[in-house]
């Protein structure tokens, strides 16, 4: 095998574990927000992401008779599933984790844990209501085609990619872009308002942030619709990337994310990104390496196929808890006296 | 009204000196009736149904009444084991119509054995089910020996690949009907470009990144619908047109819904005949259509033949018992013994480990979304 031919696989590879990477780095957000303001993990959160999937599914079902223009019925599907995760969450928060706040850490973290396992439930009874299982996304005409395909359609950044040899579809590159806008929007919101600086504050410290006049449930409050409405956005993400979710379809993406952003270290926004990045180029090549334990010859690499592209993610995560306890990008807490 | 409450308290008293009068005998199902691979199960519960709709009757002469009593194993070995415990411990229950997965038969046979639970399975393709020679499992479908070498025929016969990539999806099933296909393409001198495992449900482009390095000209999944369905699809929209073939795990109409627009130059070896491939099926899948008020697929004319050949052997047994109900051991022995008939798959009779003396598998091309016979070999297991 030839470098011509085996190096568009690379740049593939490379690219496909990016785009999957985006998929988990907004997961990853609704994971690292809540932890960053109640130090809880919150395990519902894969349930509030298959929730924000299941509601696009059936925008998309609805719409799907209908002429409207695809990016249109994308806004729209990605809106609801905004809302009806946001306020999901907001309602898991107020029911399962607000009356344990003061109880001792591993209550509300069990709490998650039901919450989670009863939400699936609740998904699959809704859906087999409607005699359905997988859910299979109808999705507009032309978002599965290939982004670039014909020279004459291609401009700039598109051109280049071609060149390369980088093969793309249309949903690919919206999933990057609705990453990264609802990233910049996110910046904006925690960073650049008064409602982040509030919330910053309260995650510092909630007691004194409440002297300063901050009520602090609400801004709990508008952490969990704002981690839901991101879980939202990345489970019709989701959909589209991989064409079916069902009940049950939070389980993982939910522990790779949440690993992304331990790996990134938890509680800090780019390091949710950067982890979940590095976790789908890191799961992708894992995933060939066989490849190139069959081009070097070596039996062992060879012996690595995509059975083991799940460890491998997890292994990183080991390694980096060893050497690095606070995650890629994660401040040392030091502990107030 | 006191003259009528009274003659309705002997009425019920009557009543329930008939009922007393009357031994229940159940059949089992063990199938995944939750899940993702519900969708089969269903099927073999509802055709188990039938067929004992079908026998009441000849049962209720004999003073039986016999009733259907479904178990839920989801797919899943350990909740399988766990509900055969619980089968073992009805004594009404003399026989099981089960399972779906291999990988749930091997464990729940074993835990049925002790008690001498007779099982017949509609489904279960792997070699082990059969070849630990347990007396109470019997299997009315072909075996992965037979299924795999039927796959790799087809694939070097008809689809005249020489660069096949196979795929497993890590599970008894999986694994093994893999390692059978593989096996044969081999002997007959065909690059089998890798076997490789994943347990993905979602995310399959590292694998369709290496398909489109390695250029096979057919791909061989050996998995079940749910999961072949999303590689199928992703692959399509990779623009990659190179067919597919698997075994009976894909016998679902699921297969297409989930492949989408992708679902085309699809092939799968199937135990389970498509219902118009069976001349007799015509009045199973109309009562089928009526009772449940869904399509019939393979596996429900599986479930309904299995059930027929369970309560075959039961009603053997019980009239050599003389008219009684007979006990388990006399079911398990009536049925391995026994030779069957009046099914839609043709006559049935086991050989000493509980595997049919002949069967025909079937192989099924799905285009457009659309499910046709391509063609159908007849197999014999080398033990006689």
């Amino acid at each position: 095998m030839d470098l011509a031919t085996l190096l568009p696989f690379i740049v593939n590879v490379i690219v496909g574990g990016l785009v999957l990477g985006f998929v988990y780095a907004i997961i990853a957000l609704g994971y690292t927000m809540v932890y960053g303001v109640l130090q809880l993990i919150n395990f519902a959160h894969s349930e509030v992401f298959v929730t924000g999937a299941v509601v696009g599914f059936e925008v998309f079902r609805v719409l799907a008779p209908n002429p409207m223009n695809g990016y249109l019925k994308l806004l729209i599907a990605l809106v609801a599933a905004m809302i009806v995760s946001g306020l999901l969450n907001v309602l898991i928060e107020r029911l399962a984790y607000r009356p344990l706040r003061n109880a001792p850490k591993l209550v509300p973290l069990i709490t998650a844990l039901g919450v989670s396992l009863i939400l699936q439930d609740v998904l699959r009874i809704i859906e087999g209501f409607q005699g359905r299982f997988d859910l299979t996304y109808t999705l507009p005409p032309g978002f599965a085609g290939r982004f670039c395909a014909a020279e004459s359609s291609c401009a700039g950044l598109g051109n280049f990619l071609r060149t390369i040899g980088v093969d793309l579809q249309l949903k690919d590159v919206i999933l990057i872009v609705v990453s990264l806008l609802s990233l910049a929007v996110l910046n904006y919101l925690v960073n650049r308002t008064r409602l982040g600086k509030a919330i910053r504050a309260v995650a510092q410290d909630r007691v004194t942030a409440g002297l300063m006049g901050i009520d602090a449930n609400r801004m709990i409050s508008a952490t969990f619709l704002i981690g839901g409405a991101l879980g939202g956005i990345s489970g019709v993400l989701f959909g589209m990337k991989f064409g079916t979710v069902n009940a049950y379809s939070g389980f993982d993406p939910g522990i790779i994310s949440f690993t992304a952003a331990v790996l990134g270290g938890i509680g800090s926004i780019p390091g949710a990104v950067l982890g979940g990045l590095v976790l789908g180029v890191i799961q992708n090549l894992i995933g060939v390496t066989n490849v190139f334990g069959g081009l070097l010859g070596i039996a062992n690499l060879e012996a690595i196929d995509a059975s083991y592209q799940r460890i491998g993610a997890f292994i990183v995560l080991v390694l980096i808890l060893i050497f690095k306890p606070t995650g890629l990008l994660g401040k040392s807490n030091v502990e107030k006296v | 009204m006191k003259k009528t409450a009274l003659s309705l308290s002997v009425l019920a008293a009557l009543a329930l000196g008939g009922a007393s009068a009357q031994t229940t005998i159940k059949l089992a199902t063990l199938s995944p009736l939750s899940g993702g691979q519900s969708d089969l199960g269903t099927q073999i519960r509802n055709g188990a149904q039938i067929a004992v709709n079908e026998y009441k009757a000849q049962f209720q002469q004999l003073g039986l009444t016999l009733q259907l009593a479904p178990y839920d194993d989801q797919a899943d070995p350990a909740t399988g084991t766990a509900q055969a415990r619980k089968i073992a411990s009805d004594r009404s229950i003399l026989a099981v119509v089960g399972t779906l997965n291999s990988g749930v038969a091997i464990p729940s046979s074993a835990a049925l054995q002790p008690s001498r639970v007779a099982l017949v399975s509609p489904a279960n393709t792997a070699n082990q089910v059969t070849d630990r020679g347990l007396s109470n499992m019997n299997r009315i479908v072909a075996r992965d020996d037979a299924q795999g070498p039927a796959g790799a025929n087809f694939i070097t016969g008809t689809l005249k690949a020489s660069k096949v990539y196979i795929i497993n999806d890590k599970t008894a099933y999986g694994e093994g009907l893999a390692r059978e296909v593989e096996k044969a393409l081999k002997a007959k001198n065909i690059q089998v470009v890798g076997n490789e495992g994943t347990e993905e449900k979602s995310d399959f482009s590292s694998i369709v990144a290496k398909i489109r390095l390695q250029r096979p000209d057919a791909i061989y999944f050996g998995g079940i619908y749910n999961q072949v369905g999303v590689f199928i699809k992703q692959l399509r929209e990779a623009g990659i047109t190179t067919p597919v073939v698997g075994g009976d795990g894909l016998d679902s109409s699921e297969l297409a819904t989930i492949a989408g627009a992708g679902a085309n130059n699809i092939y799968f070896t199937t135990v389970a005949a498509p219902i118009e491939a069976l001349p007799a099926a015509r009045t199973f899948a109309a009562n089928y259509q009526k009772t449940f008020n869904d399509t019939a697929q393979g596996f429900g004319a599986f479930g309904y033949d299995a059930a027929k050949v369970a309560l075959q052997g039961i009603l053997a047994a019980a009239k050599a018992n003389g008219n009684k109900a007979p006990t388990r051991q006399q079911v398990e022995a009536a049925i391995r013994k026994g030779s069957f008939t009046g099914l839609l798959s043709g006559n049935v009779s086991f050989n000493s480990v509980g595997d049919r003396r002949s069967a025909t598998l079937y192989v099924m091309n799905v285009e457009g979304g659309k499910y046709k016979l391509a063609t159908s070999v007849p197999v014999r297991p080398t033990r006689q």
